[in-house]
């Protein structure tokens, strides 16, 4: 593995510093410096928008901090859950003493340090609630949705959430929001190449050449099936087959589509895959609202796709359309 | 049989030579099952902490709450906040007491325990770090009532604690990130649970040297 990096125990902070350096007309910086925040958080009058998470999905976590987006991100090592003080200096960062929604993934140890600075935030009298985003359907079967990993879709709750956040919305409306935008949101991956933690130097788990794992994870969890490659076409009908019936989304509904390479796979073929699940959900009259296309969440240089469908009403298609200005997400 | 308090920061000085000696072991393991960075997360965190109490006169319980705080604030994962309230636990409970005996220790353990489960949510058998705390408490307990010393408690506390750890390799995960694993999680020891019989461990073994 050829990498251009400095130390591969220092990843996380080498990044952090030139991303800092890159984006300082967005980001502003804490006395944590495993929390970044936005340069005018906590915005007066609002409810503060917190997440967090492990390091290497880039540019999850820290690039959809931002206006309309995200108030304070909390950062870890990679892929590990960032720590309940960091999550805890995230939610101060955040309040502007209009409350703190806490919007992260379905994983152990984000779980738990989020448990925690939840009690620290509570003694210091901030109002924060959680919504913990499950959307990924290979994850667990649908009757056990709690145990579904949360993986691209949160970038639409982050989304969602912080467009109703920024109307002045209370925390209570803000919260429902990210939770109707993930309870209609799937997520299915497809992973053909694995990657490598810097500082463990080889891959912790296996893809064959010329094989596809289906329902992959966001850290190389095993999937649903391991399969010979399919074309584009394949792809994305097997995608859609499995999260097309599992909210169900039918004929007639709308549909924002997100879809994110995992690290190494070119944008073309990303582009080739969305043109195939496009002509897919005309051809069953699910009309796109609107669509993303690119590295939204990766898993450092995996090589996959993830295939992300946000089933819209009338509240999350207003919200999902409000200009919304970040690092991996701008948009007019 | 008691030891004091205040001579017992060796305990922790031990705790951070085990976890570093032991770095590359616990990574090998977790990689079988898990991401193979246990060994450098836990090696981060006890490291941290040694230097902190390097040169530092403190007791047992100070020493167990830098370790706690330390692994509660500059590292996370999931090992970060389970090993976080366990000393933070083992410090709380022992705070206040010169002597520490057995019926000390027996809290102290206890306390920490439930600080673990009550954070983490798992049972007895889904292959975790309880699999070898919880039988090694039983056994400590048992030791305990039926009157046994502090050393022999210890022991029973050891013993178990490595029974219960070599019980999760055939163990299917049911929590966490190896639980999506099913029957292939089978065959492999638990990354936690190992780091964790080398910390019980340490720890009696430093206190029976203290007896």
């Amino acid at each position: 593995m050829s990498r251009i990096i400095n130390n591969p125990d220092l990843v996380v902070e080498d990044m952090l510093e030139g991303f800092i350096k890159a984006n300082s007309h967005i980001i502003a910086t804490t006395e944590n410096k495993r929390v970044l925040k936005y340069k005018n958080a906590p915005v007066e009058g609002k409810v503060g928008i917190v997440t967090g998470g492990g390091s290497g999905h880039k540019p999850a976590f820290i690039g959809y901090i931002g206006k309309n987006m995200c108030d304070a991100v909390a950062v870890g090592e990679i892929f590990s859950s960032p720590t309940a003080k960091s999550f805890y200096d995230a939610i101060r960062e955040a309040d502007s003493g209009k409350g703190v929604a806490v919007l992260y993934g379905n994983y152990a140890g984000d779980n738990m340090n989020v448990k925690m600075a939840l009690r620290m935030a509570k003694a210091e009298g901030i109002q924060v609630k959680t919504v913990v985003a499950n959307d990924d359907v290979a994850s667990a079967p649908k009757n056990e949705r709690e145990k579904r990993r949360g993986v691209a879709g949160e970038v639409l709750m982050w989304k969602i959430a912080a467009a109703k956040a920024s109307t002045g919305a209370a925390l209570d409306e803000v919260i429902a929001a990210a939770q109707k935008s993930i309870d209609n949101t799937c997520s299915v991956g497809i992973g053909t190449a694995p990657c490598t933690i810097p500082s463990v130097g080889h891959p912790n788990f296996q893809i064959e050449e010329g094989t596809m794992e289906v329902g992959i994870g966001h850290h190389g969890e095993p999937g649903v099936s391991v399969e010979p490659l399919k074309t584009a076409s394949g792809a994305a009908k097997e995608m859609l087959d499995i999260i097309l019936p599992d909210l169900p989304i039918e004929n007639g509904d709308e549909v924002v589509v997100l879809l994110s390479g995992l690290g190494a796979t070119p944008v073309m073929e990303q582009y080739i895959v969305y043109n195939e699940v496009e002509s897919l959900l005309r051809e069953k009259g699910i009309k796109v609202h609107r669509s993303y296309v690119g590295n939204y969440f990766t898993s450092l240089e995996m090589k996959g796709v993830t295939l992300t469908l946000l089933k819209l009403d009338e509240e999350l298609k207003e919200l999902v359309d409000m200009p919304a200005e970040s690092v991996g997400l701008t948009q007019f | 049989m008691t030891f004091k308090n205040s001579n017992g920061l060796f305990i922790i000085k031990n705790l951070v030579k085990t976890i570093q000696d032991n770095k590359d072991y616990l990574s090998e393991i977790d990689g079988k099952i898990g991401d193979g960075d246990h060994g450098i997360n836990m090696n981060k965190g006890f490291t941290l902490c040694g230097q902190k109490i390097e040169g530092r006169d403190y007791n047992m319980s100070k020493g167990f709450q830098v370790l706690g705080q330390t692994l509660l604030t500059d590292i996370g994962g999931s090992m970060g906040p389970l090993y976080g309230v366990f000393f933070d636990e083992l410090a709380t409970a022992s705070e206040g007491y010169e002597d520490v005996d057995s019926l000390v220790f027996k809290n102290m353990i206890t306390a920490a325990c439930e600080a673990i489960q009550e954070i983490g949510n798992a049972k007895r058998g889904d292959k975790t770090l309880l699999d070898t705390l919880l039988p090694a408490i039983d056994a400590y307990n048992a030791a305990y009532n039926k009157g046994d010393d502090f050393k022999e408690c210890l022991m029973a506390f050891q013993e178990e604690a490595k029974k219960g750890w070599q019980s999760t390799e055939d163990m299917i995960a049911k929590i966490g990130r190896a639980s999506r694993l099913g029957e292939r999680s089978r065959g492999v020891l638990d990354a936690g649970a190992t780091s964790c019989y080398l910390i019980v461990n340490s720890i009696a073994e430093s206190i029976m040297e203290m007896l």
